[in-house]
């Protein structure tokens, strides 16, 4: 990254209510010299008085897509993202630079079809830059075996729900898990609990297909998922991690 | 961005009153009272009898103390601001630790002026750069307690590096030594497009800012 990342206005081009308190907004940009599965950009807004907050939020959309998506939880005390979630409308714009982070990311052109195996885990929102991730797998026709485990408190909080079972459905070699950790609906089929050993032992890669992890979501999330699989025999080095705390909003 | 544009009907949160307080948030930046955790893998969890702290690299001489000796090392409390470039900043945050003027007490640097960089190297494979004359002079310290208490591994226990007055990926978590070297090497993030030097006040959070 030898060029300085320069602040863009962004337009609002369409909002996408993804759950009761997650939308996705897509997003406009003059100049987006693209970008890779996993990357973030940072978010600017700025008051009347010139008084400024900033935030990061992840890239949801895939690397080539014409707009660039992010989503984004609405928290309670935030003061960024009540803004993001309610303040803004179509037409819009908003101060965004990026892409920035260049660890956790993907590219599908390292490996192809004969890529690691990826095992990915999404705590809620965390789900962002795994989205990005799927969606580039897609668009770039690999087919490298991958599975998301995915913990939501309940159904209606599962992110990009229709697009997974979607995506899913027509890829034996995508799989989804859920998790829904407080309310299940009738007959619900999946896990009904957080993510412990057990249930990573029984859904993520063995060691031995050398699989590469990604985790997103909370931090003790990220803390339970990183620790396991490393007991259950991955590498460090192979177990990616992006965290995000109480804070943020 | 020659004119500035305003966020329609975006008001922020309300204002910190008090100047002295607003005064110590850099740019860019908004207080929390929360200890967030970044990290780019795992937490690792290195048994203490295992541990050991060493000065290596290019310099003549190579010390090295394990958690025992390190511990009775003249300790340091110190209360400091710190900057994440995720944008969080904490302000009157309490640790204990050696001072790296400390570490580096057993070392002639007067002999070897062309050493002029520290590599800070960590458990987990972590790394960052930083110009020698950054943690001399009272201004970093290595530190095993937070708040009175020992050092959580995912705040990197048994112990890290800090360095207050840089964005806080120059404090690395979980530091096991420094390299000390004659040429400036990026480091973890330094390679991955994050700024060589960091400076919070400057907002160099990205390569070129």
């Amino acid at each position: 990254m030898a060029q300085q990342l320069k602040w863009q206005l962004g337009t609002v081009a369409e909002i996408r209510q993804e759950t009761p308190k997650a939308k996705s907004l897509i997003l406009e940009l003059p100049d987006w010299p693209t970008h890779l599965a996993g990357q973030h950009v940072d978010v600017r807004l700025t008051a009347e008085d010139g008084y400024q907050a900033q935030r990061s939020y992840s890239i949801a959309s895939p690397p080539g897509d014409k707009h660039l998506m992010i989503t984004v939880e609405r928290i309670e005390a935030g003061e960024v993202s009540p803004y993001l979630t309610d303040g803004l409308r179509v037409g819009d714009r908003i101060e965004l630079r990026g892409p920035i982070g260049g660890y956790f990311v993907w590219d599908a052109r390292d490996g192809g079809n004969d890529g690691p195996p990826l095992f990915l885990a999404a705590g809620g929102s965390g789900i962002a830059p795994l989205m990005s991730m799927i969606r580039h797998r897609v668009s770039a026709g690999i087919k490298v075996p991958t599975r998301l485990l995915y913990s939501s408190r309940s159904y209606e909080e599962v992110i990009y729900r229709e697009e997974l079972d979607r995506l899913s459905a027509h890829d034996p070699t995508l799989r989804v898990i859920h998790t829904l950790t407080r309310r299940r609906p009738p007959n619900w089929m999946g896990y009904g609990r957080r993510i412990d050993r057990a249930m990573l032992a029984d859904t993520a890669w063995r060691p031995a297909e050398k699989p590469l992890a990604f985790t997103c979501g909370p931090t003790a999330f990220v803390e339970t998922v990183a620790t396991h699989l490393g007991e259950l025999g991955y590498k460090p080095e192979r177990i990616k991690t992006e965290r995000f705390g109480p804070t943020g909003g | 961005m020659a004119e500035q544009f305003i966020s329609r009907g975006f008001k922020g949160r309300a204002r910190e009153t008090d100047r002295a307080r607003k005064e110590r948030i850099p740019p860019g930046q908004y207080e929390t009272q929360d200890f967030p955790v970044l990290s780019a893998g795992p937490t690792p969890r290195t048994q203490l009898e295992r541990w050991d702290f060493s000065i290596k690299g290019e310099v003549a001489e190579e010390l090295k103390w394990t958690w025992d000796e390190f511990l009775k090392l003249p300790r340091e409390t110190s209360t400091v601001d710190i900057h994440c470039v995720t944008k969080w900043s904490k302000l009157d945050t309490l640790w204990t630790g050696v001072s790296v003027d400390t570490l580096l007490a057993g070392i002639d640097l007067d002999a070897q002026p062309a050493l002029r960089y520290l590599i800070a190297f960590c458990d987990g494979g972590y790394t960052t750069n930083l110009p020698l004359a950054d943690v001399r002079g009272g201004k970093a310290w290595v530190v095993y307690e937070y708040d009175g208490k020992p050092l959580e591994p995912v705040h990197g226990g048994p112990a890290r590096l800090l360095v207050p007055h840089l964005y806080f990926w120059k404090s690395a978590k979980w530091v096991r030594g420094f390299k000390l070297v004659r040429e400036d090497h990026p480091g973890f993030w330094e390679s991955l497009g994050y700024h060589n030097y960091g400076d919070p006040w400057k907002e160099q959070r990205y390569a070129d800012d």
